[in-house]
């Protein structure tokens, strides 16, 4: 199916090449930013918004019972230092962010790992593991319905700008950027769905098509592969600077974490 | 055989391979019969009592939301024991089978299904006079864009 | 760990309906998907989910590889004596998990 999914992305695409308005604030025009929580179906939306029928939330569950468990040389736990997790409300709303002592920016990925090699002095989660996408999960949860709100750092303007410059290369086979499918027509239909802007406003998210959590840099792998580009590394920087770049882009729109997406 | 026409008939070849079903044999319309007839063996099926609850347009087949209800005063005499759901085009035609009774009060039970494709879903619904009751919905599972292939 | 997210009133009403959801992370590996190296990836689900009030039976549902990843099940009972509703899942590959909630009745 690869190749027929190719040759339809393809010639939908470029069926479709003309532009269309663009999901972002017009300067002084009415914000069109769309959530691809709007572009679900009512069964779908109930299902994010009912914390009882939110499988993301089993992943929050674990996430708080990881939260109070030592690891590491060190014997302490999230907790330990963090106190209760309400204390990392507005953290996801603001990452990546470069932290203190450092010159280059993290995900929340990268953070939870700081916090594991240099205070817990324990090894790193496993990128996409479930006990890193369920700390995630935890973390993110408590910035819920917060705006999303980067952090006022003149150092990362030039991370920002490379990610921005990654979203409109075109590559791969099907010689594809990221604004060719979620600028120029997002709204649109590819195969069956509709185009989303790509906010990423509700990440980790528990993906239908996963049937598990998942993160930015795992939906970001599928784009790539969905164009027949090669992903980067798992450790690329890259991945933190699209990350910049769509958080800036996506500034004020409510935290939804854990979103459901088909 | 010019070099366009070349590339154009492989690329034909190569969508015919992959369009055809390679998988395990799919559940079919007469296997669900099969299935149902296993149930309610040669009891009448009336159609109504039942509603199936599901989105006619189904975002994703891994996680279809799924509501049966079925009218009954759920009383000591006169209650549902039995809810049933079938497809026809997964690999299997059963999809779960729930056991009731007057202390349900209510005869709903909700769900969320795996749908391999479009197809018609089954309910049937067994009474504690032993009659059985059904309804069905067609689901349509749109085609996903861009799915995430071994990465 | 074990993942469980249950649903029920903490209290009701004697002879009130009750709705009652539960969620169980579990992968529900239908037998029939091939793995990254060809081969069927063994099934796992989940077979019987079966739910009691002060012990007795209320609700058993057997579940097929058709039901969704991470099963959320929602059902309703009768409110006829405080004390416990039990939660049990069974299935594949030794997999048993029980969880009881209470409920006062009034």
């Amino acid at each position: 199916m690869t190749f027929v999914r190719g040759v339809l992305c393809l010639v939908i695409v470029l069926a479709s090449s003309w532009a269309v308005a663009q999901g972002t604030a017009d300067k002084g025009g009415a914000d069109t930013r769309r959530s691809g929580y709007q572009d679900m179906g009512e069964a779908l939306q109930k299902m994010q918004a009912d914390d009882t029928a939110n499988p993301g939330m089993l992943f929050v569950q674990l996430g708080g019972q990881l939260w109070g468990k030592a690891a590491g040389a060190a014997g302490k736990s999230c907790a330990d230092c963090h106190g209760g997790v309400a204390s990392m409300k507005g953290v996801a709303a603001r990452y990546p962010a470069i932290p203190k002592g450092s010159d280059s920016p993290v995900d929340l990925e990268g953070r939870i790992d700081l916090c594991r090699t240099a205070n817990q002095q324990a090894d790193r989660l496993p990128s996409g593991s479930r006990e890193l996408l369920a700390l995630e999960a935890y973390v993110a949860h408590q910035s819920r319905g917060l705006p999303v709100s980067p952090p006022d750092d003149p150092r990362l303007a030039p991370f920002r700008a490379h990610g921005k410059d990654l979203w409109q290369a075109r590559q791969g086979q099907l010689n594809l950027s990221c604004a060719n499918c979620h600028d120029d027509n997002a709204g649109r239909k590819l195969a069956g769905v509709t185009i989303p802007q790509a906010h990423p406003t509700g990440y980790p998210i528990y993906r239908l098509e996963w049937q598990t959590l998942g993160s930015l840099k795992r939906r970001l792998r599928n784009c790539l592969v969905g164009i027949r580009a090669e992903p980067y590394a798992y450790d690329a920087p890259d991945y933190v600077m699209l990350e910049l770049f769509l958080m800036d882009r996506a500034r004020g729109m409510p935290l939804e974490s854990p979103a459901v997406r088909p | 055989m010019d070099r366009r026409r070349f590339l154009a008939g492989a690329a034909v070849a190569t969508m015919v391979t992959t369009v055809l079903p390679c998988g395990p044999a799919s559940a079919t319309p007469e296997a669900m019969a099969a299935a149902i007839a296993k149930v309610v063996g040669n009891a009448p099926v009336r159609e109504g009592r039942v509603s199936l609850d599901l989105p006619p347009l189904v975002e994703n087949g891994n996680t279809v939301p799924l509501v049966v209800s079925v009218e009954s005063p759920m009383t000591e005499a006169d209650y549902i024991k039995a809810i049933h759901v079938f497809n026809e085009k997964n690999p299997q035609p059963d999809v779960f089978s729930v056991r009731l009774g007057p202390r349900n009060g209510r005869a709903v039970v909700g769900t969320r299904i795996k749908l391999g494709d479009s197809q018609k879903i089954v309910a049937i619904a067994e009474t504690s006079g032993g009659q059985f009751w059904s309804a069905s919905a067609d689901v349509i599972v749109t085609l996903a864009a861009c799915l995430e292939e071994a990465t | 760990m074990v993942n469980v997210l249950i649903n029920a009133p903490k209290t009701a009403k004697r002879g009130s309906i009750v709705e009652i959801k539960a969620l169980i992370l579990h992968p529900m590996e239908t037998g029939f998907r091939p793995g990254a190296n060809g081969r069927i990836i063994p099934r796992n689900i989940i077979e019987r989910f079966t739910a009691t009030w002060n012990g007795t039976g209320i609700f058993d549902m057997e579940m097929s590889p058709a039901i969704a990843a991470n099963p959320f099940v929602s059902f309703f009972a009768v409110a006829n004596e405080s004390g416990t509703i039990g939660l049990r899942w069974t299935g594949d590959e030794g997999f048993v998990v029980e969880e009881r909630i209470g409920i006062a009745v009034e």
